[in-house]
């Protein structure tokens, strides 16, 4: 049985890895939502399907990535987008809106109760309210505003995102979008002829002018507000477009073309089709469209296709999942003494590394990108980066350390990601200066990789402590195993930190025309390379033995925090564009939690339980 | 007593403390910056010998702790004298020399970029020309000699001499100037909207119309002084024919964008204040600047200046293009794309003189070099023991 438990436990992972990746259904009421969920458009810059955009403004107007209604019922995104999208009057009764402020609450006169999520029926009296209010957030820096401020903000950019969305591919209040359109065509000559004697200052049909001209201002709008661009590029030498552009921009082309692009009428007949509840319509227009992007925007197809997929196996929430497993696993082969379990938890830890590897991927290919561009992304490669170096020291000393960092640190840094990702779109554009693919390989890499090494040597110190003082596990040599491995990983940590930072300034050479200008993650970096630099010399020196390294690679997790998320908090600084405050008690909390360890790590030798078991 | 010092001096415990005390220092000049902009922070804690305290008052000052150029030194020093002290060939300490070479070069690199780097900047308008780049803070003043129709002759005052104060007499000038109060921050204001018993700041031009104010330095990210300066024009006693009647005295200020006139000696001068230049024996004009943006997004996908560099002296003229992370490097000077102005039309374009630039690359080598060996010699070695230990 022993032999066998590793095999078995990976087996387990595998079936649940499988069970969690099975493509989701069709509607119950026959759209065939998820091949819509697969079209391509472009939006905030990039190509996505229809998949993200749900997934990301829900998550940007609730918090979460999908609805449950009154009755209990949930929607998903993909369904709560298309009724946005085509269906307006539905959308606006779902409790989309999330709001924890009391105090904006109170601004409309509701008492605060276990309700957090609120429609866009009942927030339509207080549209105007919301906006001036949250219009004066504006001008305040993002730091300095109080709670009140950034929640009527936030409100305000949901609010402004939902209408947006509902005005993206049809006028909201439209009964026939079609018939709009067609109307458009019929009285575009007579209105361009009307247009054209008006400007001489010649007599002209007033009607017909007003007719042409009411439905150029609503296209207007709709091409002002729209937030999606689903019309493509003309095809290769068909006409002279050469970006994506929204549906209303589409129809006021067609004034100069005098015809209406194929797309925008498919996207009419379509939305006029889920409008008028009719699934078999819906699909059938759905089927032309799917076509039309395949034969001709086959490359925006084939990754929005790919993101599709990528969004429904989430294999960053499956490989949090297997973290869990193997952390488990390795402290039952702790507690029984068993060495197979650990074995067991090596394997599953391997499963999630590939697991996890092929969401950093997906992501790399889809953003064309290294693997670091944002917060978010620092979060998923610090854990994938631990996750290896964990194993490599699990391969080498065989006692269950490596595989327990390397589990917790994985589990813990992918939900931070989790929690970074609420801003929306996680693979968005990059600022012009960021637009350089080999410093971003390079220099965001090995920085990167530092703040793991960091957080690995910490770890280590973690359990250092916690085995010392409140068990009798921590022998000699697991302890002088454990200062080992420590010791390596900081060497190793001093490393990528001090050439990521020399590179980092390099960087900045190139692009600001300074090597080093004392800003705060410049600053960031360079705590982490001196504090490396003081354990190696005060080791070297003799001045800290097993327990001050210990003490020393505690405090490093403190000083990688502040360098990683500390410095963004102060909000100033030519890197703020990884700006974030939501996690400063998280980030206190963090400290304080270390600076205990280390309080506990400076306790006589006496107390611990370890050494005591050691000298009776 | 020599030799215990450079015990002291050659420690591996000065280390320690020097180490120490830069990771207090940098921390504290990162939370500086939530208040004070970034200048103001460098010039404080990283660009000193000493921290002070308090830091603004013009009165009594204490050094409360090191600077960034004092713990710097003393590293650099302790680096040095240890490496005197313990140097060996083996191949076992090769990576740490190495290591600890290349920081000599970072921080000498450092020490090189403070004392002699320059940054300024140029402003160009589509199809403008300029041979010069100005500095960010520091002003001169200005008097041309307008007589000549086809070449104007500028004098140039820079602002470290006006602070100095007294008389300063030039060749090209018939007369001289005489600085009576030089202000690093100020405000004017006219004198109907001052202060009850403020006085005019000068006898002559705009100055017999404003009062002067000095205010504090300007600290934050977003502002920067306005210097001003009162000068009197005083004609040199030569015996000759005279001169005519003394002009007065004349405020000159960043915060007046004409330039005044004056009559002497039968000419007629200009004054005023400005950006103090550096000029180029070649120039650039700009032909287009273009501010792309990603397809339905304000976020900036690219900044780039299309522009003509012509060097009569080496006989070149031809078209470049300077955008994000290329910049343009020409004759040890090195031009940035920086920021641009009038509604994306044109460019600001940073220019760095840094003879030490290329410093940081070779240390980034040298010690990423160093490390790699050192560590990996020991991890082998640590691998073929605890290999050896498992075959026993």
């Amino acid at each position: 049985m022993k032999r066998y438990a590793p095999w078995i436990a990976l087996a387990v992972a595998v079936l649940w890895v499988a069970s969690n990746s099975r493509m989701p259904k069709a509607s119950p009421e026959g759209f065939d939502l998820v091949t819509f969920a697969k079209v391509p458009l472009l939006s905030d810059g990039r190509n996505k399907p229809f998949d993200t955009v749900a997934r990301n403004s829900l998550l940007i107007i609730r918090g979460k990535q999908t609805l449950r209604l009154d009755d209990g019922r949930t929607v998903d995104a993909r369904r709560w987008l298309a009724d946005v999208l085509f269906n307006a009057p539905v959308a606006d009764s779902y409790p989309s809106f999330v709001i924890h402020n009391p105090e904006v609450l109170g601004m409309f006169g509701w008492e605060q109760n276990e309700r957090k999520y609120f429609s866009f029926a009942e927030l339509q009296p207080f549209l105007e309210k919301i906006d001036t209010q949250g219009g004066q957030v504006e001008s305040v820096e993002s730091a300095k505003r109080t709670p009140f401020q950034t929640a009527i903000y936030n409100l305000r950019n949901s609010l402004m995102l939902y209408q947006r969305l509902k005005n993206s591919l049809r006028p909201e209040d439209s009964p026939d979008f079609t018939g709009e359109i067609d109307a458009f065509l019929q009285a575009m000559p007579a209105g361009l002829e009307a247009t054209a004697k008006q400007a001489k200052g010649e007599n002209f049909d007033k009607e017909k002018f007003d007719a042409f001209a009411r439905l150029a201002a609503r296209f207007q709008t709709m091409a002002e507000l729209s937030y999606l661009l689903p019309v493509p590029p003309d095809p290769a030498g068909a006409g002279p477009r050469e970006e994506w552009i929204s549906i209303g921009a589409s129809l006021l082309q067609s004034i100069s073309t005098g015809a209406v692009d194929p797309v925008t009428k498919t996207y009419a007949a379509l939305g006029d089709a889920y409008h008028a509840g009719n699934p078999a319509l819906f699909n059938q227009h759905l089927h032309d469209l799917s076509g039309w992007m395949t034969k001709n925007e086959p490359r925006a197809t084939g990754r929005a296709t790919y993101e599709f997929l990528f969004n429904q196996l989430e294999p960053f929430y499956q490989a949090m999942g297997l973290y869990v497993l193997a952390f488990l696993l390795v402290c039952f082969s702790w507690l029984g003494g068993n060495r197979s379990l650990g074995a067991a938890a090596f394997y599953v830890l391997l499963l999630a590394l590939a697991v996890h590897t092929f969401g950093l991927g997906s992501r790399m290919y889809l953003q064309g990108r290294p693997p670091v561009t944002n917060l978010y992304s620092s979060a998923i490669f610090i854990g994938w980066a631990t996750v290896i170096v964990g194993l490599i020291l699990e391969k080498i000393f065989r006692d269950g350390v490596g595989s327990a960092c390397a589990a917790a640190i994985g589990f813990i840094t992918l939900i931070i990601a989790h929690h970074l990702a609420g801003s929306g779109d996680t693979l968005e554009m990059l600022q012009a200066v960021l637009d350089t693919n080999i410093w971003l390989a390079t220099h965001v890499v090995t920085i990167t990789i530092g703040y793991s090494a960091m957080f690995l040597a910490g770890t280590l110190a973690i359990i250092y402590v916690v085995r010392g003082v409140f068990t009798r596990s921590l022998t000699k040599e697991a302890a002088q195993s454990l200062s080992r491995m420590t010791y390596g990983v900081i060497c190793f940590a001093t490393l990528f930190s001090f050439v990521g930072t020399v590179l980092g300034g390099i960087w900045a050479d190139q692009s600001w025309g300074r090597f080093w200008g004392w800003d705060p993650k410049e600053n960031g970096a360079l705590l982490i390379v001196l504090w490396c630099a003081i354990i190696l010399h005060a080791r070297w020196g003799g001045f800290i033995r097993q327990r001050g390294l210990v003490v020393m690679a505690l405090f490093g997790n403190i000083i990688t925090s502040f360098s990683w998320f500390g410095v963004n908090m102060l909000g100033v600084g030519l890197h703020s564009y990884g700006f974030m405050n939501k996690a400063v008690p998280w980030l206190a909390g963090f400290m304080m939690s270390q600076l205990v360890l280390m309080a506990l790590a400076s306790l006589p030798l006496a107390r611990w339980r370890s050494f005591q078991a050691q000298d009776s | 007593m020599l030799h215990r010092f450079f015990d002291v001096l050659s420690s591996l415990k000065l280390t320690v403390i020097c180490l120490s005390l830069a990771i207090v220092l940098v921390f504290v000049g990162t939370l500086a910056q939530v208040n004070f902009g970034i200048h103001e922070v460098q010039h404080r804690y990283f660009q000193s010998l000493f921290v002070w305290w308090p830091s603004a008052s013009q009165g009594l000052k204490i050094p409360v702790f090191p600077g960034g150029h004092l713990i710097g030194g003393v590293l650099l020093v302790n680096l040095i004298a240890a490496h005197v002290r313990r140097f060996r060939w083996t191949w076992k300490k090769l990576g740490i020399q190495l290591t600890h070479l290349g920081l000599i070069i970072i921080l000498a690199g450092g020490l090189f970029t403070d004392l002699l780097s320059v940054e300024s900047f140029m402003r160009l308008a589509p199809g403008e020309t300029k041979n010069y780049s100005e500095d960010s803070r520091d002003m001169e003043l200005v008097v041309v000699d307008e007589s000549d129709k086809e070449l104007d002759q500028v004098t140039a005052i820079p602002e470290a001499r006006l602070k100095q104060g007294g008389t300063i007499e030039e060749q090209s000038l018939p007369f001289r100037i005489v600085v009576r109060h030089f202000y690093q921050n100020s405000r004017l204001e006219p004198l109907d909207k001052a202060e009850p018993n403020a006085v005019p700041a000068a006898t002559a031009g705009v100055g017999s119309r404003v009062a002067v104010r000095e205010v504090p330095r300007a600290t934050a990210e977003n502002e920067r002084d306005l210097q001003s300066v009162v000068v009197e024009i005083v004609p040199i006693p030569s015996g000759a024919a005279p001169t005519g009647p003394s002009p007065g005295t004349w405020l000159v200020s960043d915060q007046l964008g004409a330039p005044q006139t004056f009559s002497f000696a039968g000419k007629t001068w200009r004054l005023l204040m400005r950006p103090a230049r550096y000029y180029k024996p070649y120039s650039l004009t700009l032909r287009k600047f273009t501010h792309e943006r990603y397809v339905g997004t304000q976020i900036a996908k690219n900044f780039a200046s299309h522009a003509v560099l012509t060097d009569p002296e080496r006989n070149e003229n031809r078209d470049v293009l300077i955008y994000m992370n290329n910049p343009l490097r020409y004759r040890g000077e090195t031009f940035f794309q920086s920021g641009f102005e009038k509604d994306d039309t044109a460019t600001i374009l940073q220019c760095v003189y840094n003879p030490s630039f290329i410093a940081p690359y070779i240390a980034c080598v040298v010690v990423a070099a160093g490390l790699l060996f050192q560590f990996g010699y020991h991890f082998v070695g640590f691998i073929r023991r605890r290999k050896a230990g498992h075959a026993q």
